[in-house]
């Protein structure tokens, strides 16, 4: 049953990936690639992964698309429009060759949802088990990040605090 | 450089919608432990809904004025996060091991865990939300002159 809709959301997530890539005009990628974002949500929410296709909707479309608007707009409109020159043919011939190999290795990866694979039964399992015990937190996934794995979150949040100062010191230089 | 928009559909949906944002962000970020989402995307989406007020209204209106302030609070949600994990320090377990936070009326762990939980999800939200609201301040209210209006 999920085939059928399995095949039109990839169709779209390639097309929209191309699509921004190909523009000539800099703020249609940036339309673009907002959409892609959005397609890619529906793909993680497909996949059981709610909370990072919130996230995926919220930033990828979301707060990334007005942060690319806001700097195309302060750019000047020539270099909004840019001259893609065609690929060079060690990459048409090359890329192809490399997605194959890909494809050759992924025949090793376990099954999807596969429970006997082995990222599921390092400690997944324990968290699945013990985390509703544990901290009364029925989403294991804010139990993991914010408990088990806080000291992750932690250096995140101070990742997220840095990038913002330093956009301020190298984008507000100019006050005197 | 952001100056008012005109447009009386742009205005009005946008008064509709920026409390409708702000209620849903609160309810992610209340109910992450319930169900999908946490400080991180509530923080995004309170921080979403100011950046939509200052685009729409202009550098002169409440949510700019609002956002101005709330810059201020920067680093704020990152000495939250870290404030109860040296909390827990203080309770005698290791940091951020929130079974140790010290709260005299809540005897049992698994009901400290749930607590610092809550705290430190609503450190990251000031966090994300103060950060892209200052980012968009360093991109946009830069005028043309290289002064900045912040």
């Amino acid at each position: 049953m999920t085939f059928s809709f399995e095949i039109p959301l990839l169709v779209l997530l390639v097309t929209t990936a191309a699509g921004a890539i190909l523009m000539k005009d800099l703020i249609s990628s940036v339309f673009i690639l907002g959409s892609y974002s959005f397609i890619l949500a529906l793909v993680w929410a497909w996949l059981g992964a709610v909370d990072v296709a919130f996230v995926e909707a919220v930033v990828g479309a979301g707060l990334a698309t007005v942060f690319f608007l806001l700097t195309l707009f302060g750019i000047a409109p020539k270099d909004t429009q840019i001259r893609r020159p065609p690929p060079p043919l060690l990459a048409l011939f090359g890329l192809p060759l490399l997605g194959l190999l890909l494809l050759y290795a992924m025949e090793d990866f376990p099954a999807f949802g596969d429970p006997r694979a082995q990222p599921s039964v390092h400690v997944s399992s324990d968290y699945l088990t013990n985390s509703l015990k544990d901290t009364e937190t029925p989403n294991v996934v804010t139990a993991v990040l914010m408990d088990y794995r806080a000291f992750d979150t932690l250096i995140e949040t101070a990742v997220i605090f840095t990038a913002g100062i330093a956009c301020a010191m190298l984008l507000r230089s100019h006050r005197e | 450089m952001i100056h008012a928009s005109d447009s009386i559909i742009v205005r009005t949906m946008s008064a509709l919608l920026i409390p409708l944002i702000q209620l849903f962000a609160l309810y992610v970020l209340v109910f992450g432990q319930f169900g999908p989402g946490g400080g991180f995307v509530g923080g995004v989406m309170l921080g979403t809904s100011l950046i939509l007020g200052i685009l729409v209204f202009g550098p002169e209106a409440a949510p700019c004025r609002l956002a101005r302030k709330v810059v201020h609070g920067d680093g704020l949600g990152l000495i939250i996060f870290a404030g109860i994990g040296g909390l827990c320090l203080i309770g005698g377990g290791e940091f951020l091991n929130y079974a140790n936070l010290e709260i005299p009326w809540i005897e049992s762990e698994t009901r400290r865990r749930f607590l610092g939980i809550h705290l430190t999800q609503i450190g990251v939200a000031v966090d994300i939300a103060v950060t892209a609201i200052s980012i968009v301040f360093s991109l946009a209210l830069v005028d043309d002159r290289g002064e900045t209006h912040v």
